[in-house]
């Protein structure tokens, strides 16, 4: 049914620190291998090796540039997925049943074998979050490793969404938000982690610790103002080619 | 967003079609036998015609019939509800008028109320979109039920009634272009919040993720044609309204009757194609677009 939960008993989601982010894009090809492999329909290339090529992802590494009023301009990789929104639009959209939000831990998921690929559920996302696989047909979506996380054939230590098993900067984090002393809610607390599009009223899970503030750098050598400049004036060629060009 | 030939014939066929039996449903004209079998026979190819269109584009027609079940949230599902309901009681209608000379009134009445409810229906599937700040306003509504009324007049030959329909039509269309111009600028989304950068500085998209194109470009940030909008709205306004009414003004002909129903229903195809060309989803944002 496509009604949301009022509420649900945990919160499960990610903590994206753009801080730590390098854009390495590790977790755009985890997410692609675990989810291509396992639950649901795999996740398709067309002419991966041609002219052309395009897929279905779930998970997308941008990056902005950000520049301040004063200072030099930032670079922030930026990785974007499903956000697990608590208001998700896509699920009440969905006129088969096929989108739903679970009660138990709030992953919003699809049901493939419900889904009749009309794609509204994508057009309702702010985030771009949902792909229509173009050889199955079907809407695939991030499904928080939900074959992963309760996966008691892993080592624990693997029971986490892939992309945050394989980030090699630390920049991704996974827990239940509706826990005050998780890992991720502690996280959020400190840094400020923010929403997207918070205008568009989907109230995410998901949040996004900004860039720390720049250091500040006045002098890169305390020496350098006292060395006299080599060359103050040109001479030879150079000298007469300088004072010819003044006199036109 | 793509205008997918698919939902444009569905949106203006069946929003034609629904408008006609609307008017059927009201005993206007008050028409029986084989010439009210002609009507009801324009009336049903046109929505039911438009219905199958639109499951053209989807990934697997062949569970729509699971698209009755979520009436309680998804507006896509009432409107498959609503168009299901409206066809059988103005089926029902129809038969006992065309074959019996029977005319039950209020069947005629439920059956045009569910017509009307039909074409509201499919204009919330986009009104209701935040995504789309173009589409996302009551004058959605307004817009896609105006053009099936005075469409559907114009197609039944109630001449005075669409003399003065296909003016405030025209007139909500103006509205809603003029609007809709602004609507993206005006709902607050930008890159800024976007992305939540806006704090630090100015943000722009250095990088996309791929170097290729892929789904989401490809469905919510169609930009092709954009730069022909000024061109295709004064053809849209002119075969849609203008050339209708100039038509219909004229003394009465079944010719020129014809024409004025060919002009109206290529316009508002015009119309449509922009309705979804140029509507800009705020997931460009994320890639630098609109």
């Amino acid at each position: 049914m496509t009604m949301l939960p009022e509420t649900t008993t945990r919160k499960l989601g990610l903590v994206i620190d753009l801080d730590t982010c390098v854009g390495c894009h590790a977790c755009v090809i985890s997410c692609k291998g675990w989810n291509t492999e396992n639950y649901g329909a795999p996740l398709s290339d067309q002419d991966p090796y041609g002219a052309n090529p395009s897929g279905t992802f779930l998970n997308r590494v941008h990056s902005y540039e950000v520049q301040p009023e004063v200072g030099a301009a930032q670079l922030v990789h930026f990785p974007k997925s499903c956000l697990h929104c608590e208001d998700a639009p896509c699920v009440t959209v969905c006129p088969t049943g096929a989108s739903y939000k679970r009660a138990e831990d709030g992953i919003v998921l699809v049901n493939e074998s419900d889904c009749i690929g009309c794609g509204l559920c994508a057009w309702a996302c702010p985030y771009g979050a949902r792909e229509m696989d173009a050889a199955e047909g079907v809407m695939k979506k991030c499904t928080l490793c939900v074959d992963r996380i309760y996966n008691e054939n892993l080592p624990e230590i693997d029971r986490v969404p892939a992309c945050v098993r394989t980030c090699p900067a630390g920049a991704r984090h996974f827990g239940d938000f509706n826990d005050p002393e998780s890992h991720v809610s502690q996280l959020t607390a400190e840094r400020g982690g923010m929403d997207l599009m918070p205008e568009q009223g989907t109230n995410p899970v998901n949040k996004y610790l900004p860039p720390r503030p720049k250091d500040e750098i006045d002098q890169i050598d305390i020496l350098a103002p006292f060395l006299e400049p080599v060359v103050q004036e040109p001479k030879g060629f150079l000298g007469w080619l300088d004072k010819a060009l003044e006199k036109i | 967003m793509h205008p997918s030939p698919s939902v444009i014939i569905f949106t203006t066929c069946s929003g034609l079609g629904f408008g006609l039996l609307a008017w059927l449903g009201f005993g206007l004209p008050d028409v029986t036998g084989w010439v009210a079998f002609a009507f009801f026979a324009v009336a049903y190819l046109l929505a039911v015609g438009g219905l199958l269109a639109s499951t053209f584009h989807l990934g697997h027609p062949e569970r729509a019939m699971k698209a009755f079940s979520q009436w309680r949230s998804s507006w896509l599902s009432r409107e498959g509800v609503a168009a299901v309901a409206a066809l059988l009681v103005m089926g029902a209608y129809a038969g006992l008028l065309i074959f019996f000379d029977i005319r039950i009134m209020v069947l005629g009445w439920i059956g045009a109320v569910l017509s009307v409810l039909t074409v509201y229906a499919t204009s919330m599937i986009y009104a209701q979109l935040k995504t789309v700040p173009r589409w996302n306003s009551i004058l959605t509504p307004a817009l896609l039920l105006a053009i099936s009324i005075s469409g559907g007049a114009l197609l039944a030959g109630q001449i005075t009634e669409a003399q003065v329909l296909l003016p405030i039509a025209a007139i909500i269309q103006l509205i809603w272009w003029t609007r809709g111009d602004l609507a993206l600028m005006q709902s607050g989304t930008d890159m800024a919040t976007a992305t939540g950068l806006g704090k630090i500085g100015r943000v722009r998209a250095f990088e996309p993720p791929h170097t290729g194109t892929n789904y989401l470009l490809r469905e919510l940030v169609y930009q092709v044609g954009r730069k022909h909008a000024i061109k295709l709205r004064v053809i849209a306004f002119v075969l849609g309204y203008a050339l209708p009414v100039l038509l219909i003004l004229l003394p009465f002909g079944h010719a020129l009757a014809a024409l004025a129903v060919l002009s109206h229903l290529a316009g508002i195809a015009t119309s449509r194609w922009l309705f979804f060309a140029e509507a800009e989803h705020v997931v460009g944002l994320y890639y630098g677009k609109r």
